[in-house]
């Protein structure tokens, strides 16, 4: 009972931060089981919106720990995946049904 | 197919920590056999469904539904731990010298195992629509499906066998003190479930706040190895923590802990006319 005043507080504090920044937009594909781009450049510090387009029939899972994301994108769909902000650097992520070939990286600069 | 069965090992155990938590928890609890069932067993058909709407779930609420399904899952079954570590808190003294007098599984009146059933059923709910997914990849892309699917299927069987090691190790635990083990078992497995319920939010764009990383400890031990797997449903190890995901962390353990003191200060009467 407690957590959930926590998180209405928190809530609150949410609805009084001053609004964020437009995040930028940026797209990654699946093709068979592979990543195009696979090494994709976002800005450091900033909100960045990836969507997933799954080209093929069969689901995946966009799973990375490093970009605190998991995300599973149907068979010819797409997903929408937030991440940032970002310290510069390289940030691997998978397909996790698919990781001998469905990998790649977020570049943070 | 051994990859396969990795994948789906490593989903299985997620599920299988949780359950073999809340049987050893609640050892000597008539019924409970039947509950856990009845929870693995709807988590299993929910689990199909979420799989077979994964496209709608995912495109809800702009984008973000995939999200907020799983964070009110995982905020589901933190209330759901606290409810029945409260109730712990007031009757497990009472069970635990009741198994030491009869030796046997004997207990009346009601008992929070809908509450448990419900957490049991959630978490499979959660990884098993992975699986489902997973599988269904493999069967849908024909050739050399087969072995991958015994693969998975061996993944399944041995996820069983590790959660039936988790209970009978918990059981290897002397009986007075095992309802105090699980009961900070449940805490810091609830701890781990809100702050990972709060990353959701946070990737779903609803609750954008406090989302600096405190500090990356994947040097040591990554997450995506079985052991930080194993870490990150126990305990709710992350390896790149945000400011969020701490404050509420170590906020769901203050709860549960003051909860707990509450409850085992509180008439019985209230606490039994509550149910």
């Amino acid at each position: 009972m407690r957590s959930i005043l926590v998180l209405a507080g928190l809530a609150a504090f949410l609805a009084l931060a001053p609004a964020t920044v437009r995040a930028q937009e940026l797209t990654l594909t699946i093709k068979d089981h592979k990543f195009t781009p696979s090494e994709i450049k976002v800005p450091a510090n900033k909100r960045v919106i990836l969507t997933v387009v799954n080209d093929d029939a069969t689901p995946e899972e966009f799973d990375s720990k490093a970009l605190k994301v998991e995300k599973v994108v149907a068979g010819k769909s797409k997903g929408i995946v937030r991440i940032g902000p970002l310290k510069p650097g390289r940030y691997p992520f998978v397909g996790e049904y698919h990781e001998s070939t469905a990998k790649g990286a977020v570049i943070a600069e | 197919m051994l990859g396969a069965l990795i994948i789906v090992f490593r989903e299985v155990i997620e599920a299988g920590l949780i359950i073999g938590i809340v049987m050893a928890a609640t050892r000597g609890v008539f019924g409970r056999g039947r509950w856990v069932s009845i929870g693995v067993i709807a988590g299993v058909l929910g689990a199909g469904v979420v799989a077979g709407f994964a496209g709608a779930i995912s495109d809800a609420f702009q984008g973000s539904g995939q999200e907020l399904f799983n964070a009110s899952v995982l905020s589901i079954a933190v209330v759901m731990l606290m409810w029945h570590n409260a109730w712990m808190a007031r009757h497990g003294r009472e069970i635990a010298a009741e198994m030491r007098q009869v030796g046997a599984a004997v207990s009346e009146g009601a008992k929070p195992l809908t509450a448990l059933a419900v957490v049991v059923g959630l978490a499979v709910l959660r990884e098993g629509s992975e699986v489902v997914l997973f599988l269904y990849g493999i069967a849908a892309s024909g050739t050399s499906g087969s072995a991958l699917l015994v693969g998975g299927l061996l993944g399944i069987a041995a996820g069983a066998a590790f959660t039936a090691l988790t209970y009978f190790g918990l059981l290897a635990i002397p009986t007075r003190y095992i309802f105090s083990v699980t009961s900070w078992l449940i805490a810091l497995l609830a701890a781990g479930m809100a702050a990972q319920a709060v990353q959701f939010l946070n990737n779903g764009g609803v609750m954008v706040v406090l989302d600096r990383t405190m500090w990356d400890t994947s040097w040591m031990l990554s997450e995506g190895s079985i052991f930080g797997r194993l870490l990150h449903t126990l305990i709710g190890y992350t390896e790149r923590p945000t400011e969020l995901q701490l404050v509420v962390y170590v906020g769901t353990l203050v709860a549960m802990y003051v909860l707990m003191r509450i409850a085992r200060h509180q008439p019985r009467e209230r606490f039994a006319a509550a149910e």
